[in-house]
């Protein structure tokens, strides 16, 4: 790659990929889905931005701006190319609700949402979890494990998370690939025995 | 780098890009996700062509890309790539790779396919 027209910093998709495919990775704020897209990554991460002008009264109040006020919502994403037919996405969204507009567009299409969790910050994920409810993507708990952090039992995550018995929860360090990778697969496994329980 | 969810509120005077759309939105039923995949065709450029779409054209002709990664490097919001997109396939000059419709994407097959794929590069 290189050689051809294009742009100079542009990682170009082997000519044979035909499906795309989507993962939402998602969480509260500063709680690592930059770090665990960057790790994962083949191409430098990217970020896209949506405008959202019609972002309501709401927002124009909180800001003191009268009249038209364009709020720009950032999201960072990678690209794994998982085999030459086959490339998946992971997007960074951001779980506050006031993006409700940026969750239609990201949610349209996606496998399912891997939910960061910090266990010291547990409070801060009850809204990320209810968007991702309310939007019925399925959707396994991945607790972001810092090196100081004291690890909770997944009996206490469960409830205090009110999480489906069946919900997956995994332990990750966003900055190791093969542990974050772990918590794709753990992800996807479930989806696959959600996807095979609704055809029986 | 940050972690981008906090909303940057730009003033009217700043917000340029839908010049670049002749004021126009997106059609709802776009063709275009964030991760259509894109490319250029073979179709030769005419002498005039709007100076975004001639740099969207010239993104593309390096290879596919998805809708996203296409507004990560223009950086441009993907409202305005996706309209661009839309009136430069309308014309013939993309090959347009759209996502699997959500029926499908529930198939086992696939989320295997992802699955062997994960194992396969991390395994």
């Amino acid at each position: 790659m290189g050689s051809t027209p294009g742009s100079a910093d542009a990682v170009y998709l082997d000519g044979g990929v035909k499906t795309a495919a989507k993962i939402l990775v998602v969480g509260h704020f500063a709680v690592g889905k930059t770090t665990f897209i960057g790790t994962m990554s083949e191409i430098p991460p990217l970020r896209t931005e949506e405008r959202m002008t019609q972002a309501g009264a709401q927002v124009d109040d909180l800001m003191g701006v009268r009249g038209k006020t364009t709020t720009t919502v950032a999201m960072d994403f990678g690209r794994i190319t998982l085999s030459e037919k086959l490339v998946l996405y992971l997007f960074g969204t951001p779980g506050q609700e006031r993006f409700v507009q940026v969750w239609e567009d990201m949610t349209k299409g996606a496998l399912g949402a891997l939910i960061l969790v910090d266990p010291e910050r547990l409070k801060e994920s009850f809204a990320v979890i209810d968007l991702v409810e309310q939007y019925g993507l399925p959707y396994a708990i991945s607790v972001n494990h810092f090196d100081d952090t004291a690890i909770r039992s997944d009996d206490e995550l469960r409830e205090a998370l009110d999480l489906l018995p069946e919900t997956p929860i995994v332990t990750c360090d966003a900055r190791d690939q093969k542990s974050s990778a772990d918590a794709l697969i753990a992800l996807v496994r479930y989806l696959q025995t959600r996807t095979a329980r609704s055809m029986t | 780098m940050n972690e981008p969810d906090e909303p940057i509120v730009e003033s009217p005077e700043l917000v340029r890009p839908y010049v670049i759309t002749n004021g126009r939105g997106l059609p709802e039923d776009g063709q275009f996700n964030l991760i259509t995949l894109v490319t250029a065709s073979d179709q030769p450029r005419p002498a005039h062509l709007d100076p975004e779409k001639h740099r969207v054209l010239d993104l593309c002709a390096g290879g596919m890309l998805s809708v996203a990664e296409i507004a990560g490097h223009m950086k441009l919001p993907i409202g305005i790539v996706k309209v661009v997109l839309s009136d430069l396939s309308s014309e013939g000059y993309l090959v347009v790779r759209p996502p699997v419709p959500r029926a499908q994407l529930a198939d086992v097959s696939l989320l295997q396919e992802v699955l062997d794929g994960l194992h396969a590069r991390f395994g």
